[in-house]
């Protein structure tokens, strides 16, 4: 139930990120979500998008450093509450969330909610007991 | 059973090896007083004359020369035959001033390339084998030097020198050499390129690679045999001595460079006083030629920094080994009042699990305060999608610098290959400071 993140290391300059996404767009590749971790010296730029293998040796052959880790994806209603009652399940489980980002999918009715867990087995396990609905990998990349 | 190229001279005992120092140094002292006016004046502004050396330890009495007295008598001042003696010269690059010169007579063209052979022996090379000479021909004594040394110990030179470095690879594959001659960084920038074309340095057929022309740590040796896939051996070697092959590592003992002491003495004094220091001591080493015909030296401060080693070398030779250089009292960087060698952080960033090595220094001056920050490459093996694993690495490295030097500096993470490769003597600090 694990999805493939693509994580790229920036620096801290201008056009970086410019860079990456003008790349992935001239090999049609979409991005699906993103966030930006960032220091006051260099930033960690996290994509899930609809090819993986293609995105990673996109970006490695324009130079980037970049790496794939497991995330899972949550699928919640996207209404008031749904990130809190999933994050109120992680809490009574103790797993504990190295970082999070969101996005809304196209239709609307529904949010994604992107995990990356020190312990993923925990995490899916813990969720799918809870109820949670946790999307496969091609379901993300077919959303 | 070790390989020598002349055995006896190799293998004299010290006693033997001293008389004829003390011979060649008596009547290498009255020459140079006699032909060159700027050698004569120094020795009589200190009150010593060529007899004066009755033993070696007398050479003491003799005043140091050092590069601004090339460059004072620039090009040829110090040159003490008539130019129609003089078949070749070379200079340094003059980067940091006017170049200096130095001339060679054909006798002193076939010493060098003797000695070079001696040290292509020393690293386990015959007359079968094919050297790859990456070093640079042409005003720097590296290509030529090397060049002729191979080709007088009869083994193939392919004289490749700097740069082009996808074609060295090609190269490399097709007339197949065994033996790599380069400066330790642009061996680096090959195995980069290596690995950026798919070539596997195991299809290669280098065995041992002689790399010298810039300090260099112990750790980037490990570095360079493991990605090489090659035994890694020193050279020592500066224009103003003779070139390459004036100190060579030899594949048995564990550490140092035998210094060909039957064409060089060598010193080591303390930088700051000019004393010479007691045997074993760390310091600034001094060379003076014993043999050269065109451009001898007397008391050459080398601003490397080294220790001589007396022990017996395992290899049999009885020739005293320097210490691999680390660092140069022109390199050495004073921040905050402390004295750091770039090789000294190259050996911490080195002995970090998956740092590449390639880096900078940078250090700047902020106010009143010196600031040193040393760029690190990210590599797939020590990136990671969260920030804190990153953030570990960078605190580790600095506190190890902290631990080995005594500065607190900051390291920052770049990009790869955003750091400039070597095509010969790498660039590594950059000093802000105007000083």
């Amino acid at each position: 139930m694990q999805v493939e993140q693509i994580a790229v290391f920036l620096e801290n300059k201008s056009g970086r990120l410019a860079e990456i996404t003008a790349r992935l767009a001239e090999e049609n590749i979409n991005i699906r979500a993103l966030s930006v971790a960032d220091t006051a010296d260099f930033g960690i730029l996290r994509l899930i998008v609809d090819n993986v293998e293609k995105a990673k040796s996109t970006l490695k052959s324009n130079g980037f450093t970049v790496g794939i880790t497991d995330v899972i994806a949550v699928e919640v209603a996207d209404k008031t509450g749904g990130l809190a009652g999933v994050l109120k399940t992680i809490e009574k489980e103790k797993l504990n969330v190295e970082y999070m980002y969101a996005f809304v999918n196209k239709t609307g009715e529904n949010a994604v909610l992107i995990f990356r867990f020190d312990n993923i087995d925990k995490a899916i396990e813990s969720l799918q007991r809870t109820g949670y609905t946790i999307l496969s990998d091609e379901q993300i990349r077919a959303l | 059973m070790t390989l020598y190229w002349e055995e006896e001279m190799e293998t004299l005992p010290r006693v033997g090896l001293e008389s004829i120092q003390l011979k060649r140094l008596q009547h290498l002292v009255a020459r140079v007083y006699k032909t060159v006016a700027p050698y004569r004046e120094k020795m009589d502004a200190a009150g010593v004359k060529p007899e004066d050396i009755q033993s070696l330890d007398d050479l003491a009495k003799l005043p140091f020369t050092v590069k601004e007295d090339l460059r004072e008598n620039y090009p040829f001042g110090l040159f003490t035959v008539p130019m129609d003696q003089v078949v070749r010269v070379h200079a340094s690059s003059g980067t940091t001033g006017k170049p200096t010169v130095v001339g060679y007579t054909k006798k002193d063209i076939e010493l060098w390339a003797n000695l070079m052979a001696r040290a292509l022996t020393l690293a386990g090379a015959t007359a079968r084998d094919m050297v790859h000479n990456a070093y640079g021909y042409g005003l720097f004594t590296g290509g030529l030097g090397a060049h002729y040394g191979t080709e007088r110990l009869g083994a193939t030179v392919i004289p490749v020198s700097g740069g082009n470095t996808k074609r060295q690879i090609t190269i490399m594959q097709d007339f197949k050499p065994t033996v790599l001659l380069a400066t330790p960084s642009y061996a680096l920038n090959l195995a980069e390129t290596m690995e950026t074309v798919g070539v596997d340095p195991k299809s290669l057929s280098l065995r041992v690679g002689v790399f010298g022309a810039e300090p260099w740590s112990e750790n980037m040796r490990d570095e360079v045999e493991r990605k090489l896939n090659i035994k890694a051996v020193d050279i020592y070697g500066l224009s103003e001595v003779m070139g390459p092959g004036v100190a060579m590592q030899c594949l048995e003992g564990e550490k140092g460079m035998h210094i060909f002491e039957d064409h060089f003495l060598p010193e080591i004094i303390d930088p700051d006083t000019g004393e010479v220091l007691p045997p074993g001591d760390k310091g600034e080493l001094v060379f003076t030629t014993l043999t050269k015909e065109a451009f001898p030296i007397i008391r050459y401060r080398t601003k490397d920094i080294s220790r001589l080693i007396y022990d017996t070398c395992k290899c049999g030779r009885t020739l005293v080994r320097m210490e691999k250089v680390t660092g140069r009292t022109d390199d050495m960087l004073i921040i905050r009042g402390v004295n750091v060698f770039p090789s000294q952080i190259e050996h911490v960033l080195m002995g970090t699990e998956g740092v590449e090595p390639h880096y900078r220094i940078v250090v700047n001056r902020e106010g009143n305060m010196d600031t040193m920050s040393v760029e690190v490459e990210v590599s797939d093996a020590i990136f990671s999608d969260e920030i804190k694993t990153l953030e570990n690495l960078t605190k580790r490295i600095q506190m190890d610098i902290k631990d080995m030097l005594g500065v607190t500096c900051k390291v920052k993470l770049v990009e790869p290959k955003t750091i400039q490769r070597s095509e010969g003597k790498a660039q590594r600090v950059i000093d802000n400071r105007n000083l």
